[in-house]
């Protein structure tokens, strides 16, 4: 009896290495501090009334932006564990399964947990109030995806403690990723824990189609948006359209190892290349569901820092939805050494290619914002800038990829790992930083510090460099993707040295940006005005933080830039005064979201270790939660005019 | 001001620090840009063009960003104009001109993508074993190459002999987990797969060993999975199949085996190899064959296809 529970306990906990030892000391421990805090400080009802429950896009926008901080110091530590296991040759600091799950789990965790969520973060605060909106169009969903997204995140870092890590990559291909060359749980979290947060995704994609295009302000025309937004909406038409792809990808691939189906085996006729193909149709448009909402960050941004409207705000819009088309017929570029005739190839490199023309016509209209304004540098802005040449970088190599012949001899090679990092840091990265200087105040109430966010982005902008320059020419060298060690004597060494040194100085430049957090967090500077930066699009016109409400009266726009208009006394933006406060109607707060997510975790657990008395209890849990839904008729309450002059007039706003 | 040209200043050298270190830097050690055979020439050529263009790209936009930033950036610059919000006729140069660009890059793009699927043309005397062009059937097992010579019936493991200025027809194949068979030195890389034949040219300059590796994850010792390609003379070669014909040992079928198992093992050569081996069976199908059950080989033991229409590789499912 005893020895089947030690048997048990050993291949449930993951043992045998001193970090996995620590890892799981320092989560009891936070675990416990959390709780001993929460108990102590009285704190419970609060964080149940004011955060769990909430269905406000602010706070989910905050708790998104807290998640993915979180998430990406965990997939950074794991990115410095690789490059500590690289920095010389045949170093034993990582043996080989170990640094195989760590690069998977840095893939995955990096796109899924972190830019995905970060980007969802920064749109749910900033498009309601962009659009002069109350909420979103479906505020319960929106807390459902958020929580949907928080739980699948834990599942698949709770890989790391029990049971062990996914090994087969973040794209995790087939034959591979199968039950039989990779048997145990690792896979199975990564299948259940993706698809529970893609799930999420798919839905916050649908309730920001349906915001953008029924909550517009009065008079808010769709060529009068903000460029976030615009960006945003694009985003969620490809979002609504990529990610059933890997819903079902990843829902084949667990019936496959778990019920021992064929889809993607190599026995019973099966096809490994399909998960390629089905991988790739998803992944591929992924990269511009997170990488379009950014280049709507950076237009505001450097509208805002150029002091000038958008140059070419038609041509933005239509780059954007050009790139969305095309973002749907290139997914083969990732797979042309997997045996495709010469012409496929062929279609594949050239409509590859033809994504350069809209983003090179973006970045030079970028250039021309700022060409003849008033550039000022604050944070946000450099981020933006930086953004411009490091990113081209990105692009220019992604050009080169795209010629198949010569793609043949990148691919898979860190010339490849170097392209996808410029674009995905000096894109992805810079631009959530960028937006996070930009709208903490909007979020918060007071701004970060300029001085140590300058600070930051010069040590991890320049750490970058050093790190991802050099890593092209080691593709050239020879040296692949997802090896753990490498022999010496091949010229690779000094370049690792440098990649290394690059990597922890970004490390720094991150630590510095948490300090920065911490620090303004006490000493921050207070945004009384509610619009730091003289901005010029709707979000700036209401307090900081924003009421529960976010606009008093709603907005009416007759232009673009309209907070600009209003500010400079053009009859736009929220200087309809004359107009009465009128009772708010606002959505209930719900406890449901969190408690059907948690199902879900419990569901995804059971999944993951073939418990079906635990999956099938969860699964049930959650279409109880959705029937008990159903019959919640009082979803919503008003918020009185007494209210609002009281709370209006707390930020001297009363009008 | 004085911080703003430090600004510029550090980002301009931090941007042509790579460009330097290319410059500086095209020694032997840079594989890719050091091609030993035509195929990996071909591509290197389209490497070059493209590199010409995109850093005329690249080039474009730094100048610009810098002298927008140094013209607009400092505290009391002239010619502030928030009216200048957009210009039809620049916009359509920037967007003619990547269109011109994109079609000076596919039209090299696609030549030299058709021209791969053909056989580069010979450059040395044709050996006597190989003839004019040598076919050698790689299979791929976790994690060592297995290399056989179906022509001369021979078998080696991790590592490859072939006449060098012969064109050589490696037909990839995977036993278990995909991996991709790449010799940097003389050509892109291929996939092998279980369940889909594929085909990949190269060709060798001159004698000399070049180093090849899996460049597509397929597990634990996935990092050791390297071989090597030693191109000989003519002669050399002949002399090499004799030697191996009379000297080397039978591959037996336990020995067969034995190599299909997941592990790593040192270089090996083998004078005859079973008939079981030119099947290709991947690991579904071994499995199956050594439980008595009959396994549809159809496409598997015909995998030359070299009648099919581009050669790239043909999608042949085994069911």
């Amino acid at each position: 009896m005893i020895d089947s529970i030690k048997s048990f306990m050993g291949w449930f906990f993951v043992t045998g290495d001193p970090m996995i030892y620590g890892a799981d000391a320092s989560i009891a421990l936070a675990s416990i501090g959390i709780v001993a805090v929460l108990t102590y400080f009285k704190k419970w009802k609060w964080l149940w009334e004011e955060w769990l429950t909430s269905v406000d896009h602010k706070k989910i926008g905050i708790m998104y932006i807290i998640a993915a901080l979180l998430m990406l110091f965990r997939g950074g530590v794991d990115a410095l564990m690789m490059r500590t296991q690289l920095t010389l040759p045949n170093m034993h600091f990582l043996d080989a399964e170990h640094y195989n799950q760590v690069f998977t789990t840095h893939g995955t965790i990096m796109i899924i947990f972190v830019a995905m969520p970060f980007i969802f973060g920064l749109m749910n605060i900033a498009v309601p109030l962009q659009i002069g909106a109350r909420d979103v169009a479906y505020p319960f969903l929106n807390a459902l995806s958020f929580w949907l997204f928080f739980v699948g995140a834990m599942l698949f870092n709770l890989s790391f403690v029990i049971g062990g890590s996914p090994d087969a990559g973040w794209s995790s291909y087939a034959p591979y990723a199968g039950a039989e060359m990779n048997p145990g749980v690792g896979q199975n979290y990564y299948l259940l824990g993706v698809q529970i947060s893609g799930i999420g995704s798919l839905a916050t994609g649908i309730n920001f189609l349906v915001t953008i295009l029924k909550m517009r302000a009065p008079g808010m025309t769709l060529f009068k948006m903000p460029m976030f937004t615009w960006s945003i909406l694009i985003t969620s038409v490809i979002v609504v359209f990529a990610f059933p792809a890997f819903t079902v990808a990843l829902a084949l691939m667990t019936i496959d190892r778990l019920f021992g189906a064929h889809f993607f085996t190599i026995a019973a006729g099966g096809s490994p290349m399909l998960w390629a193909n089905l991988f790739w149709f998803w992944g591929h448009p992924e990269v511009y569901i997170v990488l379009l909402p950014v280049f709507g960050i950076f237009s505001e941004v450097i509208a805002t820092f150029a002091h000038k409207t958008l140059f070419g705000y038609a041509v933005m819009v239509w780059s954007m939805v050009a790139i969305s088309l095309l973002s749907f017929i290139t997914w083969l570029h990732h797979f042309f050494t997997m045996g495709n005739t010469a012409p496929v190839n062929a279609f594949f490199s050239i409509s590859t290619m033809l994504i350069a023309i809209p983003t090179g016509v973006k970045i030079f209209n970028w250039l021309f914002t700022l060409n003849k304004g008033r550039i000022q540098f604050t944070t946000p802005m450099l981020w933006a800038l930086a953004f411009i040449p490091n990113f081209t970088i990105g692009g220019v190599t992604g050009v080169m990829l795209a010629m198949a012949p010569a793609d043949y001899q990148y691919h898979n090679s860190y010339f490849l790992v170097a392209h996808f990092h410029s674009t995905l840091i000096a894109g992805t990265v810079f631009g959530i930083f960028c937006g996070l200087h930009y709208w903490w105040p909007k979020m918060f109430g007071y701004l970060l510090d300029e001085t140590k966010g300058k600070w930051s982005f010069w040590i991890f902008m320049i750490s970058f460099n050093i790190c991802f320059m050099p890593m092209y020419f080691l593709g050239l060298m020879g040296m692949t993707r997802r090896m753990y060690t490498y022999p010496a004597g091949l010229g690779w060494t000094p370049i690792n040295v440098v990649m290394t040194i690059g990597a922890f100085g970004m490390g720094a430049g991150f630590i510095l940006m948490a300090y920065n957090i911490i620090w303004s967090a006490m000493h921050g500077k207070k945004d009384a005005t509610g619009d730091p930066w003289n901005g010029r699009t709707l979000e700036w016109a209401t307090a900081s933080p924003a009421a529960e409400y976010n606009f008093a009266r709603i907005p009416h726009v007759s232009e673009r830039d309209p907070f600009i208009a209003a500010k400079e006394g053009r009859k736009s933006g929220n200087a309809a005064s004359v107009q009465r406060y009128a009772p708010i109607h606002m959505p209930n707060n719900t406890g449901i979201p969190v408690i059907m997510a948690l199902l879900m975790f419990v569901a995804g657990f059971g999944c993951v270790f073939e418990w079906y008395w635990m999956a099938i209890p969860g699964a049930i849990g959650v279409i109880a939660c959705m029937i008990a839904r159903s019959f919640v008729y009082n979803d919503h309450y008003y918020i009185s005019v007494e209210e609002i002059k009281r709370t209006e007039s707390a930020t001297g706003r009363l009008s | 001001m004085k911080k703003l040209k430090t600004h510029i200043k550090s980002m301009l050298l931090l941007l042509a620090a790579p460009m330097l270190t290319l410059l500086a830097g095209c020694s032997d050690k840079i594989a890719v840009l050091n091609p030993q055979g035509p195929v990996a020439r071909s591509q290197y050529h389209l490497i070059i063009w493209s590199l010409i263009m995109m850093s005329l790209v690249l080039a474009i936009v730094l100048i610009l960003f810098v002298y927008v930033l140094a013209r607009y950036g400092r505290k009391k610059s002239s010619g502030y104009d928030p009216e200048d919000t957009g210009n039809r006729k620049l916009e359509i140069i920037w967007m003619i001109v990547p269109v011109v660009i994109c079609v000076l890059l596919a039209v090299p793009t696609v030549k030299t993508l058709f021209s791969l699927s053909n056989p580069p043309k010979a450059t040395a005397m044709e050996s006597k074993t190989a003839g004019k062009t040598l076919t050698i059937d790689v299979t791929s097992v976790q994690w060592k190459w297995l290399f056989r010579y179906p022509d001369q019936k021979i078998e080696t493991v991790n590592y490859v002999v072939i006449p060098a200025g012969t064109p050589v027809k490696f037909r990839l194949h995977a036993y278990d987990a995909m991996n991709a068979f790449w010799v940097p030195e003389l050509g892109g890389q291929q996939y092998t797969m279980t369940d889909m034949p594929m085909k990949l040219w190269l060709q060798a300059d001159k004698p000399g060993n070049y180093d090849g590796r899996s460049s597509n994850y397929s597990g634990k010792s996935f990092a050791q999975m390297t071989f090597k390609v030693m191109a000989r003379s003519a002669a050399d070669f002949d002399s090499w199949v004799q030697a191996v014909k009379s000297n080397k040992p039978v591959l037996t079928h336990e020995k067969y085996m034995e190599l299909l198992k997941p592990n790593t093992v040192k270089s090996q050569t083998f004078s005859s190899y079973p008939e079981l081996v030119s099947k290709d069976f991947n690991k579904a199908q071994m499995e199956a064959l050594m439980n008595g059950e009959s396994v549809e080989t159809d496409k598997m033991n015909n995998m030359d296809m070299d009648n099919e229409n581009n050669g790239e590789g043909g999608h042949g499912h085994n069911d």
